[in-house]
């Protein structure tokens, strides 16, 4: 269905007059979000490596992208396998793109996990304060107090080794890629769930809500459609840099050989093990799904930052 | 001030309860610890039972939990698995101070951990010391020249290294410092362990084997906290008081390190008094790329072989610095900002 442009009926200003075009909250956003070129650069470079995971598939089928030919191993950047071939003869080149697709995918699901927990336990602490605030704020404090690694590697551990291979779209996905997710969402929500307190905490005393209140709005109306849409500015910028923060933290555990396990790819579990070769001279094993990390988390922070300036309520440039 | 530090305290302990517990319940699952201990392999499903048995592994999990936290002398164990408990226990619990024995291999936890304890803070206070004044140059230097060339290269820098995986700066150094350098008959530094067993444990030679991994921390961290310095040093510079202090002709050296500067540390040491607890469990990826026998590794493998005691011990005693650190970072604060008071 074409979407019907309605006619613009505003009255054309003189071109010498100095006005404020009206804008919605999202177009000023867009505005805002242009004028921050590194975000700008970040949100093109984002684009590019989706491309490059999903375009990839189209020439690298995974079959190619798992198949081992020990005759080959070790073979530094050629012609035929651009990126070389890792310790037991897989094209590097093939495996980054279905590594970037799993790492993709780890960090989308695990902000959305880290995101739904963190939201409902922030608006319930903000929101209803009390017994149930001072309960789940000491949950809170627990989490952040064991640096997140220590907790993601005892998490991958305990839930570890018991997930059987599942099937997806007629792929076969290791089992550990769902228990990374889980223990990446589950280890991080703290953070989201205090910014979402505190604004819960600012919020629920505007004269709106009392408004609301007063109008027979129930508690969870203006949760959700009073209190939550007027707090999403941070909580899109947290989600945003929490997709970074689980691919890097989903390439540490991988690394140390907890994480997700072979022969599914991800840019972390290539690089498991590459220190071995370093001796050797052997720079391939590392170096391109490394440059791949560190480009999109790079991107990724840009991309937060300028959301970070864009949706700032109070940046009044446009 | 005294009841406020106690009060502080207070609040910790059940903190520290909860914390235990849920960590302690999730070891449970890690896999059989008798599968790898000490390297011996048992043959006989007698010799499992009796061992299982001994280490209380076939209790219920809150009543392991309850014999970690007060130990169990003042019970008695049933050690031949006759159903009829005869022995008297000898574990005294954390909560004495005994953490119990590493089931890797049978030393006391505590012990194995403070053997390591030292190597890790080592490693790690170096690196801060690196970190802090390298973050303050960069920082107080791109305060002064603000949208200068070098403050945005300074910060187009800031948020590579922000960005950048711990071990992808550690294999890049290696891979320049020690393989290439190596390679082309440059002096070389050397990548994994703390000294080199032909030339033996000296300074000189820990000193050497430090560069690497202390850079590598150094260059993960510098982005975050020179920001964090230059925006304090902006702020400051912006005081009415600096104004005052330059219309009184003071030279600009006094201006910016004991005005601005004096005032801009207050924030600074809030942020290095909650960072330096976490240094305690090492960075557990550059330990382990670097071999450095610290915490960090030893967690990593003790983790892998399900040694409850050592991780839990390890984990606990980071806990306890990071809630300690808190409190004194706040006091501390108090302390050097007379505005500010606690009831």
């Amino acid at each position: 269905m074409v979407k019907q442009r309605t006619p613009d009926l505003r009255p054309v200003s003189a071109p010498d007059e100095i006005e404020t075009p009206v804008l919605s909250l999202s177009k000023l956003a867009w505005r805002r979000f242009r004028r921050h070129k590194m975000a700008v650069g970040g949100m093109v470079t984002l684009v590019f490596l989706v491309l490059y995971c999903i375009g990839g598939a189209f020439i690298f089928t995974e079959e190619y992208a798992n198949y081992n030919d020990l005759s080959i191993k070790l073979q530094p950047p050629s012609s035929e396998h651009p990126f070389g071939t890792d310790t037991i003869g897989r094209d590097i080149l093939a495996r980054t793109v279905y590594g970037g697709q799993i790492s993709l995918l780890i960090g989308l699901t695990a902000m959305i996990v880290e995101i739904m927990v963190g939201v409902v336990i922030g608006a319930l602490t903000g929101y209803f304060g009390g017994w149930l605030d001072s309960l789940l704020m000491r949950l809170t404090e627990a989490v952040l107090i064991v640096p997140q690694i220590f907790l993601l590697l005892v998490m991958a551990k305990f839930f570890g080794g018991a997930v059987p291979n599942i099937n997806i779209l007629g792929r076969e996905f290791s089992g550990s890629v769902i228990v990374i997710i889980l223990i990446i969402g589950l280890t991080a929500w703290p953070y989201t769930a205090r910014i979402v307190r505190a604004q819960f905490l600012s919020i629920k005393e505007n004269e709106f809500i009392l408004a609301a209140r007063a109008t027979g709005t129930g508690t969870w109306g203006i949760i959700f459609r009073h209190i939550l849409p007027n707090s999403i500015a941070p909580i899109v910028v947290a989600a945003t840099l929490g997709i970074a923060n689980a691919i890097t933290l989903e390439a540490y555990i991988s690394f140390l050989g907890l994480g997700v396990r072979p022969p599914t790819a991800t840019w972390g579990n290539m690089l498991e093990g590459a220190y071995n070769y370093i001796d050797q001279g052997i720079y391939w094993l590392w170096l391109f799904p490394g440059l791949l990390i560190l480009l999109i988390v790079l991107s990724i922070n840009f991309v937060g930052d300028g959301l970070r300036d864009a949706l700032d309520p109070r940046s009044r440039a446009v | 001030m005294t009841r406020y530090i106690l009060r502080r305290f207070l609040q910790a302990i059940p903190l520290l309860f909860l914390i235990s517990l849920l960590l302690f319940v999730m070891m449970q699952n890690m896999g059989d610890p008798l599968a790898t201990m000490g390297g011996r392999t048992m043959t006989r499903s007698e010799d499992r039972a009796r061992l299982t048995r001994q280490l209380g592994l076939d209790k219920p999990v809150i009543v392991q939990y309850l014999y970690w936290l007060i130990g169990n002398d003042w019970t008695k164990i049933d050690l031949d698995g006759d159903g009829v408990a005869e022995t008297p226990g000898i574990r005294k619990g954390v909560l004495r101070g005994d953490f119990g024995y590493s089931l890797v291999n049978r030393e006391p936890a505590m012990e194995v951990i403070m053997e390591r304890l030292p190597n890790t803070l080592l490693l790690m206070l170096t690196a801060e010391v690196v970190i802090l004044f390298g973050s303050l140059l960069i920082g107080i230097y791109a305060a002064l020249r603000q949208y200068s060339l070098m403050d945005n290269v300074v910060t187009a820098l800031s948020f590579i290294g922000y960005s950048m995986p711990i071990f992808f700066v550690a294999l890049g150094l290696m891979y320049i410092f020690a393989v290439n350098f190596k390679a082309w008959g440059l002096p070389y530094l050397p990548t994994v362990g703390m000294f080199d067993p032909q030339a033996g444990k000296s300074v000189w030679q820990v000193a050497w084997h430090m560069v690497l991994p202390v850079i590598t921390i150094a260059i993960t961290s510098f982005a975050a906290n020179s920001r964090y310095v230059r925006s304090t040093m902006l702020e400051a510079l912006g005081q009415d008081y600096i104004r005052t202090a330059k219309s009184k002709g003071l030279p600009r050296r006094s201006i910016v390190f004991i005005h601005a500067l004096k005032n801009a540390s207050l924030p600074i040491i809030t942020v290095v008094g909650l960072d330096l607890p976490f240094l305690l469990g090492g960075a557990v990826v550059t330990e382990r790329i670097f071999a450095w026998p610290g915490m960090g590794r030893l967690f990593i493998d003790h983790v892998s072989r399900a040694d409850t005691p050592v991780v839990m011990g390890i984990m606990m005693l980071i806990a306890f610095a990071v809630i300690t650190f808190q409190i004194i970072t706040d006091v501390l604060y108090a302390w050097l900002d007379p505005r500010i008071r606690y009831q």
